[in-house]
């Protein structure tokens, strides 16, 4: 019954349902690698989705809204960075204060464009990896963002492990007081690595009006936000495990959607909630493993010099 | 640019009380920008959404209404907050506890059913939102799962089943196929404390609360013990609290009420179960609590500042076409003003001369 026609574009619908995630979750990895829980992604990522859908609407180019996107993301991310690091409040509460925020201006940009349709991301085929049988169009047939994101996994898995940038990031998160010590300025650093989550963040919005569902929908993160933060958590902290952990989580989401089309007689809500009923158990079972060792010690610990 | 957050010692309780209303006037700053980038002259747009609403009888008990659920979950929140429990799924709970108390209301549906069907639904609204909230708290006690996570996880569970159950095995088989319940029978329904308007006996149960969970929390050893859990988990220990029962203790106490905010509001102002049962309930009491400064009474004008903001954001949607986000909008720049005022109260921005990094 799967002949590898059917099989390929499930891999590639996972694929595609996996780069939000991932996107979100490298630049949540980075922001929390440098000590900072920022529970703002939500709302990032549905500002980004909103104003790169009204940028690539009005202008016509998905390259304008996704820039579009990735700079809503990062001013969001100013606004929670003000508070949590510059004001050192509490982080938790900024981080949701930031995500309603986000949701509330997402909803008022994106009323202008409910019931309009774009046409989505094309997809760039490689010659000759693309016909390659399963994974040909799984792999190699994919949009832009696609391989944005695996660019970008790249570029953070080498940064974080093998350059002095990375060095000094991870020191700021593990033990900012030391860092501190050493002359490394930790606010302005954590400031920075929020503000390349928030692009994320908006980059990982903008995949998903421009390219996963190329239209407009309020709420149409759908906690997908709050996913990649489960994700960070489920990858201890580490970037490559975080490309299994959004591939399991885009197959889990593609997956219950093919179970609804089949008709199994199991309530489509029921299947609906595995994404999330998946998230909690992942959560518990790397916690219960005891996984989340891997968290920087300075994590969610706001810094205040000489208090 | 050297800059430092600096202590004050002191803080007069002016200062305190100071700061939400500090946070209040930034964020009508901020609404009359977006009025103006929206496109409508902000006086006009402030009337409509703070001023009019509060001119008649009818919007005054709506405000009371609206209030209701928003003081139910904030007080219990507020709980949690004491503790550092970050209980962030309380519009799961309140699902969770409209499900649980409807269910009755649905089985005792056309029978002869005597008056103790409400109070009973009550209590089952109060078991369901306690059970749902001590999930995220037995995954935390157990395995150390993130509480924030697995409670915000179960906000979209809950509301699946919600869905799942109006749409199938609860639907109303007379509704033309509308997703939603039976309507409610007399004595499954919140009695109104008026003759005309939706104001209902919900108030009165909120206040009480108000009343006893200040009792608790600043006059017991249970508050206590919430409050020393919450500042200084260490000496708690020593001094002999158990934080797992704290940790048990909060949850069930904030989900409880959060539930009994939803089998008030369901068995209240809507009068049968649907999909949306809650314009955001859940979040907006986050907000009620931090307002309110974790305390009851405080909570207590919170809702109600917070409440006008839904009203406000009903009466514009009708009369000037702004969508509800406005509403939203609002409610997050409030959240965002009050962790700011909060800061520059208790602490005094200098100037550092020299070579200090930041």
């Amino acid at each position: 019954m799967l002949d590898a026609a059917i099989l390929g574009a499930v891999l590639a619908s996972i694929v595609a349902a996996a780069t939000t995630l991932l996107i979100a979750a490298l630049g949540e990895l980075v922001a929390e690698r440098a000590g900072t829980l920022n529970l703002g992604v939500e709302g990032m990522m549905i500002v980004g989705a909103a104003v790169g859908y009204a940028t690539a609407y009005g202008s016509g180019s998905l390259l304008l809204g996704t820039l579009a996107a990735v700079l809503a993301g990062v001013m969001l991310s100013l606004v929670f960075a003000g508070l949590a690091i510059w004001l050192a409040t509490n982080q938790v509460a900024s981080g949701l204060a930031t995500t309603i925020l986000g949701l509330g201006v997402a909803g008022l940009i994106g009323s202008n464009f409910v019931g309009t349709r774009l046409d989505g991301a094309p997809e760039l085929a490689i010659p000759g990896l693309t016909d390659l049988p399963i994974i040909g169009e799984a792999v190699f047939g994919q949009n832009a963002y696609v391989y944005a994101s695996l660019l970008l996994l790249a570029a953070v898995t080498y940064t974080l492990a093998r350059t002095r940038i990375g060095l000094v990031l991870r020191a700021v998160g593990e033990n900012h007081a030391a860092a501190h010590a050493l002359g490394h300025p930790v606010r302005p650093i954590r400031t920075l690595a929020v503000m390349f989550g928030g692009a994320c963040a908006g980059l990982a919005g903008a995949h998903l009006s421009l390219a996963y569902t190329p239209f407009w929908a309020s709420d149409m993160t759908a906690g997908r936000g709050w996913i990649a933060l489960a994700l960070v958590v489920f990858s201890a902290w580490r970037p490559l495990w975080l490309l299994g952990g959004a591939y399991l989580f885009g197959a889990v989401s593609i997956l219950q959607l093919h179970a609804q089309g089949f008709g199994l007689g199991i309530p489509s809500q029921l299947l609906s909630s595995l994404p999330y009923l998946a998230t909690i158990a992942a959560l518990v079972v790397i916690s219960a493993l005891k996984h989340g060792q891997g968290a920087p010690a300075s994590l969610g610990v706001p810094f205040v010099p000489d208090r | 640019m050297p800059l430092r957050l600096e202590r004050q010692e002191n803080i007069s309780a002016l200062r305190h009380a100071l700061a939400p209303l500090v946070a209040l006037l930034v964020t009508l700053v901020v609404g009359a920008v977006m009025f103006v980038l929206l496109g409508h002259d902000p006086l006009r747009a402030f009337a409509i959404y703070f001023i009019e609403p509060l001119g008649d009888a009818y919007t005054l008990q709506e405000l009371v209404v609206k209030a209701t659920p928003l003081l139910l979950i904030g007080v219990g929140l507020a709980f949690c907050y004491r503790a550092n429990r970050w209980n962030i799924g309380a519009e799961g709970q309140y699902v969770a506890g409209a499900v649980l108390g409807s269910w009755l209301a649905l089985a005792t549906h056309a029978s002869e059913a005597g008056p103790w069907v409400l109070p009973a639904m009550l209590v089952l609204g109060a078991i369901g939102g306690a059970l749902w909230g001590l999930i995220p708290a037995f995954l935390r006690v157990r395995f150390g799962s993130s509480e924030i996570l697995t409670s915000l996880m179960l906000v979209y569970v809950a509301q699946l089943g919600l869905d799942y159950l109006v749409r199938g095995p609860w639907r109303d088989p007379q509704g033309f196929n509308f997703p939603q319940s039976v309507t409610f029978d007399d004595v499954a329904l919140m009695p109104l404390l008026m003759g005309e308007g939706r104001l209902h006996a919900g108030i009165v149960i909120a206040l009480i609360v108000v009343i006893a969970a200040t009792f608790v929390l600043g006059r017991t050893l249970i508050g206590f013990s919430i409050e020393l859990a919450g500042s200084a988990p260490r000496a708690a220990a020593f001094a002999g609290f158990d934080e797992k029962r704290v940790t048990y203790g909060v949850f069930a106490v904030s989900g409880a009420l959060a539930g009994l905010a939803g089998i008030i509001e369901v068995a209240g102002p809507i009068g049968q179960l649907q999909p949306t049962i809650s314009p955001g309930y859940g979040f907006t009491a986050i907000i009620a609590a931090m307002l309110g400064r974790l305390h009851p009474v405080g909570i207590l004008i919170a809702s109600l500042v917070l409440a006008l903001t839904y009203i406000g954001g009903e009466a514009a949607q009708i009369s000037m076409r702004l969508p509800f986000d406005v509403t939203r909008v609002f409610q997050g720049t409030l959240l965002i003003a009050i962790l700011a005022a909060d800061v520059l109260v208790r602490y005094r921005i200098r100037r550092v001369e020299g070579t200090s990094h930041a």
